[in-house]
C-alpha cells in the first residue's frame, strides 16, 4: 500500500496505491494525523489505484472525520472501483462521506 | 473441489489469504463485486482471529477452508490455538455516532454479517471455528 500526498494551494490529495487492510491501514492513519492537514479546504482522495479496502481502511476515515469537519476541511473520494465503492455502500458509508466519480467533480464539491 | 490454506498469527498474512481467496474464486466465474465480498469477509474474521483472540502471536496458526458446492460457497476459519473466541452478539453500529466520537474499529462483524448469508462461531475439539457460507449466482 502506498499513499502518495500531491499538495496544490487550498487542496491536498491523498493518492492510495493497492490494498488497505489491518496491515496497511497505519499508512494511512500517519497521513490524516499530520496536524498541518487541517490547513487546507479540501482533502481529495483518489482511488483510481485502491484496490481494496478493509474496515481497517474505513475505519481510518471514520476515525477522521469528525476533526475534519470540525476544521471545515471538505474530505471528498473520487475514482473509486465499483467493487471498493460496494464496501462503502454496504456499511452506508457512502451517506456519510462524498465520493464522487470524477476528479473534476471532486474539486468542484 | 476445496483447498486449505494455514497461516501463522501475523497482520502481515493477511494479504496471503486475500489471495489465496481470490485464486480460488477464479473457477467460479463470479463478479468483481462479489469476489471482493468473500475476500473482505474472509480477511475481516482472519483479522480478528489474529489480533483479537491470538494478539498477533507468530507461535499460533489459523486454517482457512474453502468448499463451493453448486451455488454455494463454505468457508471455514478453524483457529489451531487453544482458547475459545466466540465473538459477542452482533449489533449494528451507529456509525453517525462512531463518527462523533472518532471511533477506528467495530465494523469489522457488522462486513461480514451483511456480506455473508450465514455466520457462525463455535468451539470444535477445544478450538475456535467460524463458519460463513454465501449463496452464488
Amino acid at each position: 500500500m502506498k499513499v502518495t500526498a500531491q499538495p496544490s494551494a487550498d487542496t491536498l490529495t491523498l493518492h492510495l496505491d493497492g490494498e488497505l487492510d489491518a496491515s496497511s491501514a497505519i499508512l494511512l492513519d500517519t497521513e490524516l494525523a499530520k496536524p498541518d492537514i487541517l490547513n487546507y479546504k479540501k482533502v481529495l482522495v483518489d482511488c483510481a489505484k485502491l484496490s481494496y479496502i478493509s474496515s481497517a481502511g474505513l475505519g481510518v476515515f471514520i476515525s477522521h472525520l469528525q476533526r475534519f469537519q470540525d476544521a471545515e476541511v471538505k474530505l471528498v473520494f473520487f475514482n473509486m472501483q465499483e467493487k471498493v465503492f460496494n464496501v462503502f455502500e454496504i456499511l452506508g458509508l457512502d451517506a456519510l462521506m462524498t465520493i464522487v466519480p470524477t476528479e473534476a467533480e471532486a474539486t468542484a464539491a | 473441489m476445496s483447498a486449505t490454506l494455514r497461516i501463522t498469527c501475523s497482520r502481515s498474512n493477511l494479504q496471503k489469504v486475500r489471495d489465496f481467496v481470490r485464486e480460488y474464486l477464479v473457477e467460479e466465474h463470479l463478479s468483481a463485486v462479489t469476489v471482493n465480498q468473500v475476500v473482505l469477509a474472509v480477511d475481516e474474521v482472519v483479522a480478528n482471529f489474529i489480533i483479537h483472540a491470538n494478539g498477533e502471536d507468530e507461535s499460533q496458526f489459523l486454517d482457512v477452508a474453502l468448499g463451493v458446492t453448486p451455488h454455494r460457497l463454505d468457508v471455514e476459519i478453524v483457529d489451531q490455538g487453544d482458547t475459545i473466541f466466540l465473538p459477542p452478539s452482533h449489533q449494528a453500529p451507529d456509525l453517525r455516532e462512531y463518527v462523533r466520537q472518532g471511533r477506528k474499529g467495530g465494523m469489522g462483524m457488522t462486513l461480514v454479517h451483511r456480506l455473508m448469508d450465514d455466520v457462525s462461531f463455535f468451539a470444535r475439539d477445544n478450538h475456535t471455528v467460524c463458519h460463513l457460507s454465501k449463496r452464488l449466482p
